[in-house]
């Protein structure tokens, strides 16, 4: 297990160096989130109190779709000279390059939300009064969740002719039950309403996390031998 | 030693190889060659573990090679007909990642030997998207050597090189040979053949047809016409 995850950390840090030197990546899923934070400041009024209400949800809606942008490329950058046999032929065990990926888009998508989560609160007129450690802990269980299997996924679409059509279509069903709890669980923590429901939401996100970590990590191995 | 035996693979309703048997001994060098779809590229595979045979096993010393052999791969140099590299990657980064991923000690030291080795030291800090296909290669092939492998699976090899780095890739396999490295090399270049292997198998509709050692002696004629005769019936 050790060396699995040496090995993943090695291809993570490969992956975060490319990113730096490019910032082709987290430069548009900036962009992205920005856009969508700044059309929707303008679309409703900030000092209405409803407008409120949006937040948990505009919050995972930045988080999916920006997302969603850096895991298509997280494969398709491998296919460039077949570098993913190049990782094949290679003494490591498939799943490290699973968890190597799951890390590297993991870091790529907690930075947008560093920057774009203070902007929507900004934008909106938001003071956060809530407790910022169950925020974090709920935001940060969610974002895990929505990557471990984003990226199994979005292995699976790479070798498919339109993978960035196909990622969404096979990925946003199967995060439906994670993105209902993030949103019921977000609102609670911001509305600092009872926080005994926002830990039932959390356990059932924690849940969904293990299991799909456990399943993606096991059949990694069966879907590189087919790629 | 290498030993592929009465390997058999289908993929699909087609048959890619049929019964092929093959033993690599230490130092030697062994070319396989025939005309395009004669399944040379996928017994590398298979050679290389990407692959698992429909039936039939490969030992690699003694033991089969698997799925999890994840340390049996270490011992074997894979080139392929892609370079694996990464074009955002200096020359030297590149070697450093996968000597990383190779567990190889002293990568600095081992990654700008080798860049000597090829030529390409002066550009050890340009990424290699702009490199040509030659310096590519050449870099492939120091990626290869990186890990010191006990066998080298080399799918042509000497594509894109220019007659400098055809005569250097030339020698370096000529030294690993001596140190007992065994070579494997897939080649439509028939001197390269001639200049670097000891034996030549042709493989003709996933079948090994024929079979020789090579004199050193031996002049490309001759040898064109064996290989026609064998696969033509000329």
């Amino acid at each position: 297990m050790k060396i699995i995850l040496a090995d993943a950390l090695t291809i993570a840090a490969k992956d975060l160096r490319n990113e730096l030197k490019s910032k082709q990546t987290i430069g548009m899923m900036i962009i992205f989130s920005s856009l969508v934070i700044l059309i929707f400041s303008f679309a409703f009024d900030p000092t209405n109190n409803t407008v409120k209400a949006i937040i948990p949800g505009l919050i995972w809606v930045i988080t999916i779709f920006s997302g969603l942008l850096g895991l298509n490329r997280s494969f398709i950058s491998e296919q460039e000279n077949d570098s993913l046999t190049g990782l094949r032929v290679a003494p490591i065990d498939p799943s490290s390059i699973f968890l190597g990926k799951v890390v590297a888009n993991l870091v790529l998508v907690i930075i947008v939300q560093l920057i774009s989560i203070p902007i929507l609160f900004l934008l909106f007129d938001y003071r956060f009064h809530g407790e910022m450690i169950w925020f974090l802990l709920i935001v940060l269980t969610a974002t895990i969740g929505f990557i471990v299997i984003g990226t199994f996924l979005a292995a699976l679409a790479a070798n498919a002719k339109n993978s960035e059509m196909l990622l969404p279509v096979l990925l946003l069903p199967l995060l439906s039950p994670l993105m209902i709890g993030a949103v019921q669980a977000t609102k609670i923590v911001l509305e600092q309403e009872g926080m005994k429901d926002a830990v039932s939401w959390l356990q059932l996100m924690a849940a969904y996390d293990l299991l799909f970590f456990a399943a993606c990590f096991f059949l990694f191995e069966y879907l590189m031998e087919g790629s | 030693m290498l030993e592929l035996k009465e390997i058999t693979k289908i993929i699909g309703d087609k048959i890619i190889l049929r019964n092929f048997s093959l033993a690599l001994s230490p130092g030697e060098s062994v070319a396989v060659i025939g005309p395009n779809g004669a399944g040379k590229s996928t017994f590398f595979k298979l050679a290389a573990g990407l692959m698992q045979p429909t039936s039939g096993e490969i030992l690699l010393n003694g033991e089969q090679i698997k799925k999890k052999t994840h340390l049996l791969k270490k011992r074997i140099g894979y080139l392929g007909h892609e370079s694996f590299l990464y074009n955002s990657l200096t020359p030297l980064e590149n070697l450093r990642f996968y000597g990383k991923l190779y567990k190889v000690k002293n990568i600095e030291e081992k990654g700008m030997e080798l860049l000597k080795a090829v030529g390409l030291h002066y550009f050890k800090d340009i990424p290699i998207r702009s490199f040509s296909r030659g310096m590519i290669q050449r870099l492939a092939i120091a990626r290869v050597l990186l890990a010191e492998p006990e066998f080298l699976l080399l799918d042509e090899p000497h594509t894109g090189l220019d007659q400098e780095a055809v005569s250097l890739l030339n020698q370096l396999m000529k030294e690993r040979q001596k140190q007992g490295i065994s070579i494997l090399l897939i080649s439509h270049d028939f001197e390269q053949v001639i200049n670097v292997c000891d034996r030549v198998l042709i493989l003709n509709k996933g079948r090994v047809i024929s079979d020789r050692n090579i004199d050193p002696q031996l002049e490309l004629m001759s040898f064109k016409k064996w290989y026609e005769a064998a696969v033509i019936g000329k």
